[in-house]
């Protein structure tokens, strides 16, 4: 299936999907990712491999990106959910693809989003006792030395 | 060229002309088989463990100079080659190997990263700026990012070099 054409399955069921312009990325509200991924996960789509969970600190917001991809039907899609700062908390994936512990883990560790309802959400890069999320943009740590810039 | 030329410690040996026999010091002596069969750890941390690798493969075979059998435990080794990035989650696992470590033990750090940090100096929060900020002397530095093989073993001839030179013998 053409991304326009899964994306077009999606829409069908669930009115609130929508487009990210310039893009393939289906904007999906944070409320309603668990349901849309359990859609996603079964047939007609039948996405049985979550790929990739990272996120994009706009500063203003935080942007979730979940790459799928459909290893049954060969087909592939970008899911996002954006998240306000106050707010970051979200369901966790991992009772619908094994494969988003271990990514959600790292998401948490370098960008402090929660996942709720995960199962085992501690860091998994960083040193247990890590203090601060590396990732963020307003991130500071006191042996970091800055490049002098020329 | 005599025999006794050949042997890396000859300016220790004396032969006694005639003689079917030498006199030497022992501490010499300890020192030169020290030298000469240094068991290294494995233990690769980045991308210079591959340059450690070749090293002991067949091309380069470290263990001309006597020191190609890396062994897995700490507790048989007396050299640890750090070779590659240390990140701050290893440095607790790389202080207890080297505690683990039998004396004597010597220390190299090879490649710029187990320096100084080398690239990851600048803007990087998960490196640690080197051996030496763990507080483990190190012995002899490598430079190079990764260094070649042919420099790591030039690296381990200083150090032979360096423990045939020690002031005490047994070490």
């Amino acid at each position: 299936m053409r991304p326009d054409e899964v994306f077009a399955v999606i829409r069908a069921k669930f009115s609130e999907a929508k487009e990210e312009t310039g893009t393939n990325g289906i904007i999906i509200p944070k409320e309603s990712l668990l349901e849309v991924s359990r859609y996603l996960k079964n047939l007609p789509l039948a996405f049985d491999n979550l790929h990739c969970i990272t996120a994009i600190d706009r500063k203003e917001k935080m942007e979730l990106v979940y790459t799928l991809y459909s290893i049954r039907e060969h087909h592939g899609v970008t899911l996002k959910t954006y998240l306000t700062l106050e707010d970051l908390n979200v369901a966790s994936l991992s009772k619908v693809w094994k494969s988003a512990n271990w990514l959600e883990r790292e998401v948490y560790d370098l960008f402090g989003v929660v996942f709720l309802n995960h199962p085992d959400l501690r860091r998994i890069l960083n040193p247990y006792d890590w203090k601060g999320f590396p990732l963020r943009k307003d991130y500071s740590h006191p042996e970091l030395i800055a490049k002098p810039r020329l | 060229m005599a025999v006794i030329e050949k042997i890396p410690a000859a300016k220790l040996i004396h032969k006694i002309p005639g003689g079917g026999f030498f006199l030497t010091t022992t501490e010499s002596l300890f020192k030169w088989g020290k030298a000469s069969s240094l068991w290294p750890m494995t233990f690769g941390l980045a991308c210079c463990a591959f340059e450690m690798i070749a090293a002991g493969a067949s091309r380069f075979d470290i263990d001309r100079f006597g020191a190609g059998v890396f062994r897995a435990s700490p507790r048989q080794c007396d050299v640890m080659i750090v070779a590659g990035t240390i990140c701050v989650k290893m440095n607790d696992c790389i202080r207890r190997l080297y505690a683990q470590m039998p004396e004597p033990k010597y220390v190299i750090a090879m490649g710029n990263c187990a320096i100084s940090g080398g690239i990851f100096y600048y803007d990087t929060y998960s490196v640690t700026k080197g051996m030496e900020s763990l507080g483990i002397a190190v012995d002899v530095f490598i430079p190079g990012c990764p260094p070649r093989p042919e420099n790591l073993l030039v690296g381990l001839m200083k150090l032979q070099e360096k423990i045939r030179n020690e002031k005490d013998a047994a070490g």
